[in-house]
């Protein structure tokens, strides 16, 4: 099962992400080096778990679990097979419910020692927009302080997959990587936001150029 | 395994990997020399050129076949980093889909030299086939920028560099001494050589501008000087490499020059509508795809033309 995992992010995965797509990867010394981690990107395509997994050296897989919603991801046994196996997901619930705490599975991951990529608007929404950001993360990360938090903005690929379409179209994507924050920073949750913010204004603006045109 | 190559064209290559060695000394040179500044934009440059040319010359060495795949995979890169450059309708996914396929149906038509289909089937097939797409989608908002600006990016990317793979294609005993791939590396080698000569002789010479608005760079002494540069080194070259005789040599570096300059200057003002610097970030020193390949989308098809009308 191993085999089946490194093969699928090494002969397809990475070859998507890298050839197909074409990553522009900025301040790529500021994602972790090891775990307990927390990746936190904003969410756009079913293509942003590749691209953020291909970003990390390949030892580090075993230890990397896209964190997915296990109603969506766990609807039918084929595809709860590939989202466990091949991808390596860590299923939580949307919802609560019976007083479980759906963040339990996160904490217990990161004393493992392993990164966690997670999409803080919780859903793909519409395509290329930054939507709000859950709490979930806020709370994960006060609850782990010293585990740091790294923000990644991620552009181009709701245009390469979008949500309501099942054909994949080639686009060089942006990668931008913040640097990390640490949970007992106060109004944390603000604080992540806008740092992706900040990454996203990185992009070459359209007004930028309708100013330098005009000069 | 240089089945592909003539003794010529792989002496040739050989004598490019020398300038690339030379190139390297000299910024080895530099650095030892001047250790407190900073020369790291010409060592990626230079590094760079090595891996450009070290995949060129691989392919060319090992088969047509994989020469025409790195081609054509060159013209995937630019029009991928056009797309991506360009505003694009979501609505048009399908028809952006429809428009990376004719790149390996135009490489197909190279590979079994069918001449009359590669002539017309992006500027006459596609160009009905795309927009016809387009209207059965049936978004009209902004329809003529789609598809005219989808076309003209199709026609620079994949028409006019596939002329470089077609070189490949043409009959061998027409050129016994440079063989087909010493047609391809005469225009690669010359077309490259004709921006660092422009460069070089711009950076040295350079007073007065020559197209301030597009590029403010550019100079009539680079521009001239370069021209000149690459004429004389075409007629000292087309002997060895082309079947190119007489006044025909220093014609066909006197269009490479020509045609460089434009191809170059036509990018750039691409990127200075769209507001950008660099048209990505794939090769280090020289920025994206485009940046390198501009000049390269004027001459390929120039001195396509030029040779097959002389000689073929």
């Amino acid at each position: 099962m191993r085999l089946v995992r490194f093969a699928f992010w090494l002969l397809v995965a990475r070859p998507i992400a890298l050839v197909v797509l074409g990553l522009n990867v900025r301040h790529r010394r500021w994602l972790p080096k090891e775990g307990p981690a927390i990746v936190a990107a904003n969410h756009n395509s079913h293509l942003d778990t590749l691209v953020l997994v291909s970003l990390f050296p390949v030892a580090l897989l075993p230890r990397l679990r896209p964190v997915a919603a296990a109603d969506y991801f766990l609807r039918n046994r084929l595809v709860a097979w590939f989202a466990l196996n091949v991808i390596g997901i860590l299923p939580i619930a949307r919802e609560t419910h019976g007083g479980r705490d759906p963040l339990k599975p996160c904490e217990e991951a990161l004393d493992r020692g392993e990164i966690l990529i997670l999409f803080p608007e919780g859903s793909r929404g519409e395509p290329e927009v930054l939507g709000r950001f859950k709490r979930g993360v806020a709370v994960l990360a006060a609850r782990r302080p010293e585990v740091p938090v790294t923000p990644v903005f991620l552009h181009g690929l709701g245009k390469a997959l979008p949500k309501d379409d099942p054909i994949l179209v080639p686009f060089f994507c942006d990668v931008f990587v913040g640097e990390a924050m640490r949970g007992d920073e106060t109004d944390f949750l603000a604080g992540l936001e806008a740092r992706m913010r900040a990454l996203a204004s990185e992009l070459p603006r359209p007004e930028a150029h309708e100013t330098a045109a005009s000069r | 395994m240089f089945a592909a190559l003539t003794a010529n064209a792989a002496a040739f290559l050989a004598g490019i990997f020398a300038i690339l060695l030379l190139a390297s000394l000299i910024v080895f040179a530099l650095r030892r020399a001047h250790p407190e500044r900073d020369y790291g934009e010409l060592a990626a440059r230079v590094n760079s050129w090595w891996v450009m040319a070290g995949i060129f010359a691989v392919a060319m060495a090992l088969s047509p076949t994989l020469s025409l795949i790195f081609l054509g995979f060159v013209s995937f890169l630019a029009l991928k980093e056009y797309l991506s450059l360009i505003p694009t309708r979501r609505a048009d996914r399908r028809v952006l889909f429809w428009a990376y396929l004719a790149i390996p149906v135009q490489f197909w038509w190279v590979a079994i030299g069918w001449y009359g289909m590669f002539i017309i089937f992006i500027p006459v097939y596609l160009f009905l086939l795309l927009p016809m797409r387009m209207v059965l989608i049936g978004e009209t908002a902004g329809f003529l920028r789609a598809a005219g600006s989808l076309h003209w990016g199709l026609m620079l990317t994949v028409f006019n560099l596939s002329h470089m793979a077609f070189l490949l294609a043409l009959p061998e005993d027409v050129n016994p001494a440079g063989g087909a791939a010493g047609l391809v590396l005469f225009l690669m080698f010359l077309t490259q050589f004709n921006d660092v000569a422009q460069y070089v002789w711009g950076k040295t010479l350079g007073r007065h501008k020559i197209i301030p608005k597009v590029s403010p760079k550019k100079t009539w002494e680079g521009f001239v000087g370069g021209i000149a540069t690459t004429t004389l080194a075409a007629w000292l070259l087309a002997p060895w490499l082309t079947p190119l005789v007489g006044w025909q040599a220093p014609v066909a570096g006197l269009l490479i020059g020509l045609a460089g300059f434009v191809g170059d200057v036509n990018i750039s003002a691409l990127k200075r509508d769209l507001g950008i610097k660099d048209s990505g970030s794939l090769i280090p020193g020289h920025g994206g795809v485009l940046d390198r390949v501009d000049s390269l989308t004027f001459t390929a098809p120039l001195f396509f033309h030029y040779l097959y009308y002389l000689h073929y």
